[in-house]
C-alpha cells in the first residue's frame, strides 16, 4: 500500500496497480455526520481535476465530491448502496468512493502528503 | 435557513451549556444554536422516540396578551377559534394575510386571566409588531424576552419531569400550567414538535442554564440539537414555516385547516377568509403532501416534482432521511390531480428521475397523550 495523499476538500488519494483509490478523511466524515446514501458516478466517465463527481447525503444535507486528480472513473464502491455508514466507520478503508485511472500521474504527487493535510485541517479550527 | 456562525448571531441563554455539552454550533433564525452534539443528528433523533430528548428553543418568540378582550384582537388576525379556548389549554394556529396566505404558525394558550403565545424565532419581529398594531384599548401585549424555552420530548420526558412537578402526568395533549419547580416559575405545556409525548418549559433567562442541567440530569435524558429537531418534525408530518407554508400557501393547500375553528368558519370573519372558502368549496390548486422516494435517495427542498409524463406538477419543501422510519422521506406541494395517497410521481434530483409515491403522513405515528 502506497502512501496517502489529500485534497483541500477532504478527499484521500491512494495509487495501488493501474489506479488511484479516492475517499473522503475521517475528518470530512465527521464534519458531515450520519451518512445516509452516496450517489455515485458513472463507470467510464471522464472528469476533470476538482469536478464534482459524486454527492454524499447526510441526515442533514447533500455535499458535492470532487475528483482531486484528472482521468477516468474505473470502479465505484458498490458496497456503499447497502451500507452508506460504512463513510463513517471506515472513511479510509472499506468507505472508498470510488477508483479513477489518472490521466497524470503527477497530480496524485502534487496534492498535500499527511502532515501538510492536518496542518491545514488544524488551520481551519 | 441554516447560516454560518458570524458575530452577528444572538444568543441563547443555554449557549454557554451548549458549548460545554459539545454542541455544533450554527446559525439559524439569527441565533447561534446546536446542530448536533458529539452523539450526531441520528442518535440523537432515535434517542428522542426511545427516552427522552431535551432541545433548547428559546429562539423562538414568547409573549403574553392581557387585558379584557385580548381573545376578540388575537381573533381579528387569526381563523384559530381563541375565544372558545378553556383555561389550562393550549392550540396551535395560523396568523393569516388579507389575501389568505399564512404569515406564520404559532401556539396560544389561556393561562386564566392572559394568553401565552409562542411564535416562530424568524418571524417574531413581524408578527409582534402585527399582533401590537391591532390592539384595542385596554388589550396589552408584554414579550418574554427574558424567558428561555426549553423542549423535552420523547416518552420519558413525562415520567421523568413528573417527579419534579406533581400533577403534570395529569395533563394531556395541549394541557398548560404554571409551576414551581425549585423555586423556578415554569409555564409547561404538555405539547411539542417531535410526534412524541413530551413537553415545553418556559423558564426565567438567568434560570435557564441550571434548570436545563437538572433536566438532563434526569434518567435518560440527552441534549438534541436542530438537526434531530428537523428531523423528527419532519417524521412526524409537521410543517416548517419558511419551507412548507408561507404567505403564498393557504391554510386549505397546506392541510391545516384543522387549526381553523368550527365557529370561525361559520362568521368568515378571519384574514384571507374569502380564499379559504373558495378553497374549500372548489379545491385548492395544490397540496401538501407526503412522499416516499423509493430507495435510499433524500430529495431535498426545492426539488421539482414530475408526474408520469415528465411536466414538472409540484415541489418538495422538505425532504431527508428519516431515522426512525429508516428511508428517505419528505412533503411538498403537487397539483391536486396528483395528491391522492399511492400516485406515482418522480423526483427530479439533480437532473435524474427518482421513483416515489405520495404517501400519508405522519411517517412516524404520533404518540401524543391524549
Amino acid at each position: 500500500m502506497t502512501e496517502m495523499r489529500f485534497s483541500k476538500d477532504h478527499e484521500w488519494v491512494r495509487t495501488d496497480g493501474d489506479g488511484a483509490t479516492i475517499g473522503i478523511t475521517d475528518h470530512a466524515q465527521n464534519a458531515l455526520g450520519d451518512v445516509v446514501f452516496v450517489d455515485l458516478p458513472e463507470v467510464g466517465r471522464v472528469v476533470e481535476a476538482g469536478e464534482a463527481c459524486a454527492v454524499v447525503e447526510s441526515v442533514k444535507a447533500a455535499s458535492d465530491v470532487y475528483a482531486p486528480i484528472a482521468g477516468k472513473i474505473i470502479e465505484v464502491n458498490a458496497a456503499l448502496s447497502d451500507d452508506p455508514g460504512l463513510v463513517n466507520r471506515e472513511p479510509t478503508a472499506g468507505g472508498w468512493f470510488f477508483r479513477i485511472e489518472p490521466a497524470d500521474a503527477g497530480e496524485i504527487a502534487a496534492l498535500l502528503d499527511e502532515g501538510a493535510y492536518h496542518a491545514f485541517v488544524d488551520s481551519l479550527a | 435557513m441554516v447560516e454560518s456562525p458570524s458575530e452577528s448571531l444572538a444568543e441563547t441563554p443555554l449557549a454557554a451549556l451548549h458549548r460545554e455539552l459539545g454542541g455544533r454550533m450554527v446559525g439559524f433564525a439569527g441565533y447561534a444554536l446546536p446542530l448536533q452534539y458529539p452523539a450526531g443528528i441520528m442518535a440523537e433523533h432515535l434517542h428522542c422516540r426511545a427516552a427522552a430528548a431535551l432541545f433548547d428553543v428559546s429562539h423562538m418568540g414568547q409573549a403574553e396578551l392581557r387585558g379584557e378582550g385580548a381573545a376578540a384582537a388575537l381573533e381579528a388576525l387569526t381563523p384559530a377559534d381563541v375565544a372558545g379556548l378553556k383555561p389550562g389549554r393550549q392550540r396551535y394556529g395560523l396568523l393569516t394575510s388579507p389575501s389568505g396566505g399564512i404569515l406564520d404558525d404559532f401556539m396560544f394558550a389561556n393561562l386564566g386571566d392572559r394568553i401565552f403565545l409562542v411564535v416562530n424565532a424568524s418571524r417574531k419581529e413581524h408578527d409582534f409588531g402585527l399582533i401590537a398594531a391591532h390592539l384595542p384599548q385596554g388589550v396589552t401585549l408584554h414579550r418574554h424576552e427574558d424567558r428561555a424555552l426549553l423542549a423535552l420530548q420523547g416518552p420519558g420526558a413525562v415520567p421523568a419531569l413528573a417527579r419534579l412537578a406533581p400533577g403534570l402526568a395529569a395533563f394531556s395533549f395541549m394541557g398548560i400550567g404554571s409551576f414551581d419547580i425549585g423555586g423556578v416559575h415554569a409555564i409547561i405545556s404538555r405539547s411539542g414538535y417531535t410526534g412524541e409525548d413530551g413537553v415545553e418549559i418556559s423558564v426565567p433567562a438567568e434560570q435557564a442554564e441550571a434548570f436545563a442541567r437538572g433536566l438532563l440530569a434526569l434518567p435518560g435524558v440527552m441534549p438534541a440539537g436542530l438537526g434531530a429537531r428537523d428531523s423528527l418534525r419532519l417524521e412526524a408530518g409537521l410543517c416548517l414555516y419558511g419551507s412548507d407554508i408561507d404567505e403564498s400557501t393557504s391554510a386549505v393547500e397546506a392541510g391545516l385547516v384543522w387549526s381553523i375553528g368550527k365557529r370561525r368558519r361559520m362568521e368568515w370573519n378571519f384574514p384571507g377568509a374569502e380564499r379559504v372558502r373558495d378553497e374549500l368549496a372548489n379545491g385548492p390548486k395544490r397540496l401538501r403532501v407526503g412522499i416516499r422516494p423509493e430507495g435510499r435517495q433524500p430529495a431535498r427542498g426545492h426539488t421539482p416534482i414530475a408526474g408520469a409524463d415528465g411536466a414538472v406538477i409540484g415541489e418538495v419543501t422538505s425532504g431527508g432521511f428519516g431515522p426512525s422510519v429508516g428511508a428517505p422521506i419528505a412533503m411538498g406541494y403537487v397539483a391536486r390531480p396528483f395528491a391522492e395517497d399511492g400516485t406515482s410521481l418522480d423526483l427530479m434530483v439533480r437532473g435524474k428521475a427518482v421513483p416515489a409515491r405520495v404517501a400519508p403522513m405522519p411517517f412516524n405515528p404520533h404518540r401524543y397523550a391524549r
